[in-house]
């Protein structure tokens, strides 16, 4: 979510500017070993279990948690990217593009889907994924995991696994890279 | 901002950036056609009314496909072969089309020119050329593009590798609105592109035209060919009278199955259908595994849905580039 924001706005000429660094990528490191962990207790292993990046943000951490659920419980762990592009209900009311290609090279059915994320805003981006997702097989349970909560939902949608709960204001801005996690503002270049 | 102008009536709208736009997002509709339900909501709602003045079965049943399986509505305007008056008619069912509120307009017509003229009637219909007259016909080089671009690398890798392609488009180059985008297509993505035809049935001039050459001798063109775009001879047009007869045609012009073990390995074969077997193509070349024919019409339903997500998709509040 946050990555697609991004990519929009920098098209449109504004600039993300950090005002404060809120996590470290040893942070987010420590929070995927943790999050891998309580993934692993809550479904008692990782048998049927697969994880799905949103792209393009929650691509990346899905990958890093599957090498920590391998740390965790020495399981190899099937991991897809979905784009939700074609899924949203903002079509028509602002540029909607795909990022990427979706890559599920699995079938779901019967499967409990972890969906990976970077930022968890409004919640309409997962109301997207759980759309898309159906097409690739009925998963018997479909969980979610993102690294920063950031609060104003729209939409009833709750993460099962949170990184960082962090209190933002609506008009800010979450950017989520290799370098950690930071708050900062969008700034018209 | 998206690259994609509002109406899509010229390859040559576009430019490089927006082909580009177009090949990339196409990809992703590719991916959708191989799930077991090949259909996404991206414009539910939307609806698109396809209006052909001109026989037509892959390109308007694949419009049509395209439309539905981005869950629009389609509505297709059957013209019939009758009292059709050019001018105010065609206005006026345009008008009626557009006061029924539909979004976009897909047409094809005999004459070159109709879809521009019908996209300065519209209001807020999106217009998509679907071939007209000797014109253009956009989506069948987009098609082909994205073609060619699948058989070198797929991606924004085998978008650059057309840059250094060798494209001979051989046949009736004179009558074909779908050489004219073939042209532009290409050559936008800075591909090299040689015709090849006898001359009756070259344009009267190939001034402005972005092409690096023009051969007679097609044994030769094939030689140096990464790519073999085959044209048909289009009687309706009046291509049968430019040349002395069918089978001298074939001898000098058609891809045999002599010819096509001359070509070098790698070399693909494209026809924009329909096919006349026998005529500019040998029956068992278009059997050959280098022949991507089709590949073309699968894809030109994933480029058709493309095109028509880019033009009805994007948005006409904020950030618009409607202009």
């Amino acid at each position: 979510m946050a990555e697609r924001e991004r990519s929009h706005t920098r098209a449109r000429g504004s600039v993300f500017v950090p005002r404060a660094h809120v996590m470290t990528s040893a942070d987010v490191h420590r929070a995927i070993t943790r999050m891998a962990h309580e993934i692993a207790e809550r479904n008692r292993g990782l048998d049927r279990l697969v994880l799905v990046g949103l792209q393009t943000g929650g691509v990346p951490i899905a990958r890093q948690l599957a090498v920590a659920l391998e740390q965790v419980d020495a399981t190899p762990v099937p991991v897809g990217t979905l784009d939700v592009a074609f899924y949203r209900d903002d079509i028509g009311l602002r540029p909607v593009l795909p990022e990427a290609v979706t890559d599920i090279g699995f079938d779901l059915t019967g499967t409990t889907v972890v969906l990976v994320d970077d930022v968890l805003f409004t919640g309409r981006t997962i109301r997207a994924a759980l759309n898309a997702l159906g097409e690739y097989g009925r998963a018997q349970a479909v969980q979610l995991a993102v690294m920063v909560d950031r609060g104003h939902r729209e939409l009833p949608v709750r993460p099962d696994y949170v990184g960082k709960n962090l209190p933002t204001r609506r008009d800010e801005m979450v950017d989520v890279s290799e370098d950690g996690v930071a708050l900062g503002d969008l700034v018209p270049r | 901002m998206s690259p994609i102008p509002r109406h899509l009536l010229d390859v040559g709208d576009l430019g490089p950036d927006g082909v580009a736009e177009v090949l990339r997002v196409a990809d992703s509709f590719v991916e959708v056609g191989h799930r077991a339900n090949p259909k996404v909501p991206a414009l539910r709602g939307r609806s698109v009314a396809t209006l052909f003045f001109e026989d037509s079965t892959r390109t308007r049943v694949s419009f049509e496909t395209a439309a539905k399986r981005l869950s629009a509505d389609v509505l297709s305007f059957a013209t019939g072969s009758s009292s059709l008056n050019k001018g105010e008619s065609l206005r006026d069912t345009v008008e009626t089309i557009e006061a029924m509120g539909i979004d976009a307009i897909v047409i094809r017509h005999p004459s070159s020119g109709a879809p521009a003229q019908v996209a300065r009637w519209v209001q807020s219909c999106a217009v998509v050329n679907a071939g007209d007259g000797w014109h253009q016909h956009p989506t069948q080089a987009l098609l082909d593009l994205y073609t060619v671009r699948q058989a070198f690398g797929g991606g924004d890798e085998g978008t650059e590798r057309i840059s250094g392609l060798r494209v001979v488009i051989v046949g009736d180059v004179r009558h074909s609105r779908v050489a004219r985008s073939q042209v532009a297509a290409y050559a936008g993505l800075g591909a090299s592109v040689t015709l090849v035809a006898p001359p009756t049935l070259l344009p009267p001039s190939l001034e402005g035209w972005p092409i690096a050459g023009v051969s007679h001798d097609l044994d030769r063109a094939l030689r140096s060919a990464d790519v073999v775009s085959l044209l048909r001879l289009q009687a309706e047009r009046g291509s049968g009278q430019c040349v002395p007869s069918l089978r001298e045609y074939t001898a000098c012009f058609g891809l045999t199955a002599r010819r096509a073990a001359t070509m070098e390995p790698g070399t693909i074969i494209l026809h924009p259908g329909p096919m006349v077997r026998g005529v500019e193509i040998a029956s068992e070349v278009a059997e050959l595994p280098s022949a991507r024919i089709t590949d073309q019409v699968t894809n030109g339903v994933a480029v058709r849905m493309a095109v028509l997500f880019l033009v009805l998709g994007q948005g006409t509040t904020e950030g618009s580039d409607h202009g």
